[in-house]
């Protein structure tokens, strides 16, 4: 099934083209992978899919549904959860109310119930506090759901950052970068995370990344962007040996 | 050990005990009305700090017009109880006519706050600059309730114990609120508005609804002013009056309730204190005017977190939002769950 859709998409930022006639074919279940050099446009594309910009030409389709002109949180709602390149955090924030902020459409309760506090209110408060500490388990950060978030380790700090991700009860999760910064152990296991969190929450996962263990090791398609530009696409194996690839990535073969 | 009675009951019932007091102490003359005024601006002062610190502490954004929304409260209440309500009834409908002032804040706040939040930045604290002017000269240039001669004829509905009850509804309103989904929704704001909007909040919703509760309090301060001073003209609620606010916000400490009520506190006490001093050393009241700005200025460079930083009274947390409860929670949630499986 068809889970995500994008055609022709296109921006401008001014005059400069970052993303040109952009398409993407995302199947449920799949682990899809956008790699490129520096300013290829890839962060772009993810926000444009999450509706931080609104795009300059084409189509994003997310089951069945156009995307374009819907609100950031709109689009969170309706199944598309995503990092962040550089992790953002609520850093004063407590652990626990980082990923409590993520069920905001689904705390269950309107603000006369909240001002009040009326016994719903108290009620579903507490179904969102077992559910964030249930989650935050899971990651094995229930332990420091106290703890102001900026003082976590660099590595749980990325946990942390796809657990709040995951209270939104995605369908589709976008990583952007999620090895930037991590010794070759915790790349180790952050590829399992992210194999483990596809399986167990049944998602479909779009994945930007500059490690190449992680992107031949556990994506099934890549993109390769350069300029605002597909430059190829295929299994890992093919873009291995993609001569357009290796240009982008090494340069042109000088002529002796 | 404390036993679970006095956790659950302990805080209402010291409230319940005080409330006596706030009416014997001023009816036999154990305090004297000096006192039992410093006490009520005392008490609107802190309704005051805790609506403006919604918007400048919590959500990071800066208004600077609240002086306007108390003027719509006192003018709003004060026609209610001289025009409309029945004189004899007026201690009856009192509250009624605080919600209405409060209420008619809290539309004005709609109307700024609509516009305002379409972008971000040192937008709302230039709106919120014009609308206060606004207001002033939009009350002075109406003739039927006094133009810039002011408006009059209010009882003194005020009282001490008045004052008390309002305070404790609106800081337990105010505590409801923070600790809510919104209230993380508007902390979530200030720490990362991109990253807010990306895990579902609806910044605008939540922006506007923050702001209209703030200009809420601040109408229903408003009214309390107005029925204890029985007179109000446009000239109270200048950019001066604001500007006293933002004092006590920046002084009490942005993002604390806790905060707010000590810096109302100290501040209105040390403007007093001060009138007394400066009376006694024979300098001109006048040099009160530099002292505020010049506390704004001092605090900014050497705490600009206030007294009490980010930190919150224990009394003022939810009892399941502290510490203990969380761990115990947390055992639950443990002791339910058993050994599930854990991420890699």
């Amino acid at each position: 099934m068809t889970l995500l859709h994008i055609e022709h998409l296109t921006h401008y930022f001014g005059g400069l083209r970052a993303v040109h006639e952009f398409n993407l074919e995302l199947q449920s279940g799949e682990l899809v992978a956008i790699i490129g050099p520096n300013g290829a446009g890839k962060t772009t594309v993810f926000n444009l899919i999450t509706g931080v910009y609104r795009p300059s030409e084409g189509n994003i389709v997310f089951q069945g549904q156009n995307l374009i002109g819907h609100k950031p949180h709109e689009i969170v709602s309706r199944g598309i959860a995503r990092t962040f390149q550089n992790i953002r955090l609520f850093k004063e924030l407590s652990v626990l109310d980082n990923v409590r902020i993520a069920h905001y459409t689904r705390a269950g309760y309107s603000s006369w119930e909240a001002l009040l506090h009326l016994p719903n209110f108290i009620k579903q408060e507490r179904r969102v506090r077992r559910e964030t500490l249930d989650l935050l388990g899971i990651f094995g950060l229930d332990g420091a759901a106290e703890t102001t978030s900026k003082n976590l380790p660099y590595g749980q700090q990325r946990r942390l950052e796809i657990a709040r991700a995951l209270a939104t009860r995605p369908a589709l999760l976008l990583l952007d970068e999620p090895a930037a910064g991590m010794n070759p152990a915790e790349v180790e296991q952050l590829m399992e995370t992210i194999l483990w969190i596809r399986r167990e929450f049944q998602l479909t996962i779009l994945l930007i990344e500059h490690q190449m263990r992680v992107v031949m090791g556990i994506a099934e398609r890549i993109k390769v962007l350069d300029f605002g530009e597909t430059i190829a696409e295929g299994t890992p194996q093919e873009i291995q040996n993609h001569p357009r690839v290796i240009e982008a990535y090494l340069g042109e073969e000088v002529a002796a | 050990m404390k036993s679970k009675f006095w956790k659950r009951w302990g805080l209402p019932l010291v409230l319940v005990l005080i409330f006596p007091l706030t009416v014997l102490l001023p009816k036999f003359g154990i305090i004297n009305p000096y006192i039992d005024l410093v006490l009520k601006y005392i008490g609107i002062n802190i309704i005051l700090t805790v609506s403006l610190n919604l918007v400048n502490g919590y959500m990071g954004e800066f208004s600077v017009g609240h002086a306007g929304f108390m003027a719509i409260g006192a003018y709003a209440s004060s026609l209610l109880t001289v025009w409309v309500f029945p004189r004899e009834l007026g201690p009856f409908l009192f509250p009624v006519a605080l919600l209405a002032g409060g209420a008619a804040a809290g539309i004005a706040g709609l109307g700024i706050a609509f516009p305002s939040f379409r972008t971000r930045g040192d937008y709302l604290a230039i709106v919120t600059l014009a609308f206060n002017m606004i207001i002033k000269s939009v009350l002075e240039n109406i003739d039927v309730i006094g133009g810039p001669r002011g408006f009059m004829g209010m009882e003194k509905l005020t009282s001490l114990w008045w004052v008390y009850i309002v305070v404790i509804l609106m800081v337990f309103l105010a505590r409801n609120y923070v600790f809510s989904n919104f209230g993380r929704g508007v902390l979530s704001i200030r720490e990362d508005e991109i990253a807010s909007g990306l895990v579902s909040v609806s910044t605008r919703q939540v922006k506007v609804l923050t702001f209209v509760f703030s200009a809420f309090l601040a109408g229903v301060a408003g009214g309390l002013f107005a029925h204890e001073l029985q007179f109000i003209n446009p000239r109270s609620f200048t950019i001066l009056k604001s500007t006293d606010m933002l004092v006590m916000v920046y002084l009490g400490g942005v993002g604390s309730l806790g905060g707010s009520i000590l810096g109302a506190t100290v501040y209105t006490v040390v403007m007093e204190g001060l009138r007394t001093v400066l009376q006694q050393v024979g300098i001109s009241q006048e040099w009160r005017l530099v002292v505020a700005p010049l506390m704004l200025i001092l605090l900014m460079i050497y705490r600009p977190s206030g007294i009490m930083g980010l930190r919150e009274f224990r009394f003022l947390v939810p009892r399941e939002e502290r510490p203990e409860a969380l761990a115990e929670f947390r055992e639950q949630a443990r002791a339910a769950k058993g050994a599930k499986e854990v991420v890699p």
